[in-house]
């Protein structure tokens, strides 16, 4: 008896809490940065690409829905040629962001990724490259990589020292 | 002598005085390295593989050396796993890490680097190094080969490799300490046609395939196959890697008697040819794009009417059968003309009859004394010059060795060794890159180069011959060959005389047993072709001139490439249809009435026959495409036998033809399982396998099937150091992903692969007893020899149809000796005929010619052909 009371003074303490439940899609929920939604390419401060083709979120995609293939732009840089995602595939795991070398791959809230035909939910280097930089802000892959660039030359990018003069006399 | 050493607790049997990394490292156990190469020796540069080493059983301090620098001695303790060597191991790769640029994420070695493997494996993750990195320069190197010096560290592998080993004279350290730079003097093309071999010899990125790097894809997203060179008769073995279709590049396979550790660059770039835009996509009907139903009822009918097949050297020996089979044997033909089939039988009968054994390039470079006869190694068979310079160092190695120097320590050998060099003496027609390291270079037209075998046979018989043009010599080296302990006689087709050929027979005949002999067919599979037998081209002309056929099937060949113009047009005349099967655009596609695509050697699998009669199988590295089958399934589908699978027909070759049942065992059958699976092709990321993969719309990605290899397209399957030789994709190890893990699947190092090298010989010396040779045909006395030069990026098809070797190919030439161009009233630069017909090229002298020869390159200049005399003339 005692019991049977205790709970139902339990489920009804309930009724007057406030409810947990948000009415989606008309109140959008506030998801943190962090969190896991679809994949974005970002670029770098500059507005360059950033990433370089490298192939690495690619490599550790547990479900190898990521396909891409590099190229070389006449500045010297490399990119993807094309770059493709299946989101079909993708189980927003988060692992390429942890791989990615120039913070070009990042995962943002927009987790709104629902379509009718399975073919909208391959998505092509247009639909995955952002006009910013994302999560990280001003990093450039080039100003700390060795390869010469147009603009940057060797020696220039970050704690280099000027090329070595061969034919110096110098010890 | 052997003794018993402990590493790290464990009894190894090792040789006394070897190198203990050398010892490790085929015994699996892994001491980090880069400047030690199996091929190469060690040299001590890069301080890595320090192990701690006691000297007895009472010593208990030990102490630090490098494993590379230490011979193994009675009774050593090693300890690999000592924590004072592990961190010296540490501390040494982070000096070396200082100036490593942050690049990986752009460098094309990353991936398969000996650097990020070593780095890993002695955990060294963060750097602490927060001062400025040196930087250098870049050269541009040349088509083949991309530099990016700011990657270096300094092993000298590079120069080792390219000076030392390959003889090349234009790479080399400059500078000193930190900021020692490797690279040519200046900007330039790498004029040795071993370069691209830095890209595998480098540990790092600072050489790479530039080809490779046009249409990259990262080591672990590509699949591998084992496949075999189709470039020349030395058929060395090669891993053709792809992604999307595509073959993206080609590396060394390693095989302990022929290639070793490294390919040529016709062998590395020039497999890229099945990528090129000259590829025959679709079938064509009378030169136009048609559908493959009509261009199949076409070839169908024409071949009802009655037809003769014409086989190729550069066709899988079961593609030349399953035509020789649809034909009948009697209208088989070689595809070749009438006097190079004369001239590769009596080749074939010579080193079935011995005594001489039939050379391998690893005893080729066993041999203490080199007789050349006329054929240019470094154009002909380039891998083949690449051994005979390890030869000509055999002199050196012996004398460090009196003086207790280790075959190992190879600067000091170079030093020990005084510069001695092994006897080798060429007989050629035109300067050879080889020059610098015979010890005797003859200069002489094709005639008296078999005049002169003959006088050293006969002179090692004790008659000397009198009235040639290298009287003097002929003496003292028929003494040194008969002195040598393992002589050795190098001829070949390349001048297409047959006197050569039995001339080198003479003096094999003389030495005896103990002699070796190589003799070079033209192309991969010319052997395989001759042992299926066919006359040449000429005789199919006659026959189709005889009426009894109507149409000529021509497989895989160029035919204007390989006879003189005459007799292919001729066989054009009287060929009421020809039918052209061939995975190159070509003139016979062109002209021909009905041709067909096929696959290339990358698309499909087959067996060559190799300059030794070695039968090596190739498997396709692309999934089969169903528009361009495997030439013998279409020649199956015209009604030459059932065979759904290369099995099938390879049982039916070896049901037919008892001398030719090595091929079976060339290597294991598509009924071939491990228990781990097929043997896949595959590294185990692959990535991008679901990226295209619309589920519901599509049927699942399920790997394309291969019928005929025991080899997967699938990720799932075995790998590893079980996988039997023949089939081995991959050298990737736990923790080890370059080519440098190769050492774990060899039986020692640079001994054989473990389970015995690929390929079975179909032949072997001594088995039957060698007929008298025929009369050759009389070439007359007017005009001058012409001496076919063979240029290695141009001289043959399918280099030509390799966008990357074409880049490097010389222009053609036409060369004459100044004297006889003056006796002929030329100049250089002048427009010249041959034989009253122009050719595409100016004349230019040389004055290192043998005298009364024309030297003129095949391929681009003139078809290949039998020796010949031709007249030159200035053009009005």
């Amino acid at each position: 008896m005692i019991g049977w009371l205790g709970a139902l003074l339990r489920v009804g303490r309930k009724l007057a809490a406030k409810t947990e439940t948000q009415l989606y899609p008309e109140e959008m929920p506030k998801l943190p940065p962090r969190s896991r939604g679809r994949i974005v390419l970002t670029r770098d401060p500059d507005g360059k690409e950033r990433c370089v083709a490298c192939s690495l979120c690619a490599a550790v995609c547990p479900v190898a829905c990521i396909d891409l293939s590099k190229a070389v732009a006449e500045d010297g840089r490399w990119y993807p040629d094309h770059f493709r995602i299946n989101f079909a595939r993708c189980i927003f795991c988060g692992l390429c962001e942890d791989a990615c070398p120039t913070s070009a791959i990042q995962l943002t809230p927009d987790f709104e990724l629902g379509e009718w035909r399975r073919d909208a939910l391959v998505y092509e280097k247009h639909d995955l490259l952002i006009a910013g930089e994302g999560k990280v802000r001003g990093y450039r892959y080039w100003s700390v990589a060795g390869k010469a660039i147009a603009g940057k030359d060797k020696g220039e990018a970050d704690h280099e020292s000027p090329p070595v003069d061969l034919k110096g006399l110098l010890p | 002598m052997s003794t018993t050493i402990t590493i790290d607790g464990r009894q190894v049997e090792a040789r006394i005085g070897d190198d203990l990394l050398s010892v490790c490292l085929s015994y699996g156990i892994d001491v980090p390295y880069f400047c030690w190469h199996g091929a190469l020796g060690s040299t001590g540069a890069c301080r890595q593989c320090a192990v701690r080493v006691y000297a007895g059983p009472d010593d208990t301090k030990g102490r630090i050396v490098m494993a590379c620098m230490t011979s193994i001695a009675e009774g050593q303790r090693v300890a690999v796993a000592d924590p004072e060597a592990a961190n010296f191991r540490a501390r040494v790769i982070e000096w070396l890490m200082t100036n490593h640029p942050h690049d990986c994420p752009t460098c094309e070695e990353a991936g398969s680097c000996h650097l990020q493997d070593m780095t890993i494996a002695t955990g060294h993750h963060v750097r602490r190094y927060r001062f400025t990195k040196r930087t250098h320069r870049n050269q541009d190197l040349g088509p083949l080969v991309t530099h990016e010096m700011n990657r270096c560290i300094a092993c000298y592998r590079c120069t080792r490799f390219y000076r030392d080993y390959a003889g090349g004279r234009d790479l080399d350290a400059f500078g000193a300490h930190n900021n020692v730079y490797f690279g040519r003097a200046e900007d330039g093309v790498l004029e040795s046609p071993f370069a691209g071999n830095l890209a595998e010899v480098c540990p790092t990125g600072v050489f790479n395939d530039k080809g490779w790097s046009a249409d990259y894809a990262r080591k672990w997203d590509m699949r591998a196959t084992p496949s075999i060179c189709p470039h020349c008769a030395v058929g060395c073995n090669l891993l053709v890697d792809e992604r999307d279709g595509r073959v993206r590049r080609a590396q060394n396979r390693y095989h302990g008697a022929l290639n070793g550790y490294f390919l040529c660059d016709r062998g590395r770039y020039g497999p890229l040819h099945v990528v090129s835009p000259q590829r025959l996509a679709v079938p064509l009907l009378g030169g136009v794009a048609a559908s493959e139903h009509d261009a199949t009822a076409a070839a169908h009918a024409a071949i009802a009417a009655g037809a003769i097949g014409i086989g190729s050297p550069r066709a899988s020996l079961e593609s030349n059968y399953a035509l020789q089979r649809l034909v009948g044997p009697e209208r088989f033909f070689a595809g070749v003309s009438d006097a190079e089939v004369k001239l590769l039988r009596r080749m074939i009968a010579i080193l079935r009859a011995g005594p001489a054994k039939i050379a391998s390039l690893a005893e080729i470079e066993a041999a203490d004394a080199v007789l050349v006869l006329g054929e240019d190694l470094t154009n002909a068979a380039p891998r083949m010059a690449l051994a005979l310079r390890q030869t000509a160092r055999a002199a050196e190695r012996e004398l460090a060795a009196q003086k207790g120097v280790p075959h190992w320590l190879d600067q000091a050998v170079h030093t020990a060794g005084e510069g001695r060099r092994s006897p080798i003496v060429l007989a050629t027609s035109a300067p050879d890159p080889l020059d610098d390291i015979a010890t005797l270079s003859l200069r002489l037209d094709a005639e008296a180069i078999a005049a002169f075998g003959v006088a050293v046979a006969a002179a090692m018989r004790g008659n000397v011959a009198e009235g040639l043009a290298a009287e003097g010599q002929v003496k003292d080296i028929a003494d040194v060959l008969a002195s040598a302990k393992c002589p050795l006689i190098i001829a070949g087709a390349s001048l297409g005389a047959a006197a050569i050929i039995e001339a080198a027979a003479a003096i094999a005949a003389a030495l005896g047993s103990r002699a070796r002999i190589a003799l070079i067919a033209p192309e991969a599979n010319s052997v395989g072709l001759a042992l299926l037998g066919g006359d040449g081209i000429e005789s199919a002309a006659a026959l189709l001139e005889s009426g009894q056929a109507m149409t000529a099937i021509v497989l895989e060949n160029d035919l204007f490439e390989r006879a003189p113009r005459a007799g292919v047009e001729r066989l054009f005349a009287a060929a009421k249809t020809v039918v052209a099967l061939d995975a190159l655009n070509t003139e016979i596609t062109a002209r021909a009435a009905i041709a067909l695509p096929v696959a290339a050697f990358s698309e499909a699998a087959g067996t060559f026959v190799n300059y030794e009669g070695r039968a090596q199988r190739f498997f396709a590295a692309v999934p089969p495409n169903p528009a361009m089958p495997s030439a013998w399934r279409r020649i199956a589908a015209f009604g030459a036998g059932d065979w759904h699978s290369l099995d099938a027909l390879i049982e039916d070759i070896v049901a037919e033809r008892r001398d030719l049942v090595g091929i079976a065992t060339a290597a294991p059958n598509a009924g071939f399982v491990m228990s781990g699976g097929k043997v896949t092709r595959a590294p185990r990321p692959l990535s991008g396998r679901t990226a295209d993969d619309r589920a519901g719309q599509f049927a699942d990605a399920a790997p394309p099937q291969d019928p005929d290899s025991p080899l997967t397209f699938g990720i799932k399957g075995s790998r590893g150091t079980q996988v039997p030789p023949a089939l081995i994709t991959s050298y990737k190890m736990p923790g080890l992903h370059s080519a440098n893990a190769v050492t774990r699947f060899a039986q020692e190092i640079g001994g054989p692969l473990r389970g015995g090298d690929p390929g079975t010989l179909l032949f072997e010396a001594g088995e039957g007893a060698l007929p008298p040779a025929a009369a050759s045909d009389p070439i007359g006395v007017d005009g001058l020899l012409l001496v076919p030069l063979h240029d290695a990026f141009s001289g043959w098809e399918l280099s030509r149809a390799s966008a990357l070797l074409a880049a490097r190919a010389p222009a053609p030439r036409l060369m004459l000796h100044p004297d006889d161009a003056a006796t002929l009233g030329l100049a250089a630069g002048a427009a010249v005929l041959i034989d009253g017909r122009p050719c595409g090229t100016r004349l230019s002298l040389d004055a290192g010619l043998a005298r009364g020869v024309v030297a003129v390159s095949v391929g681009t200049v003139v078809p290949r052909g039998a020796l010949r005399r031709v007249t030159i003339e200035a053009a009005s």
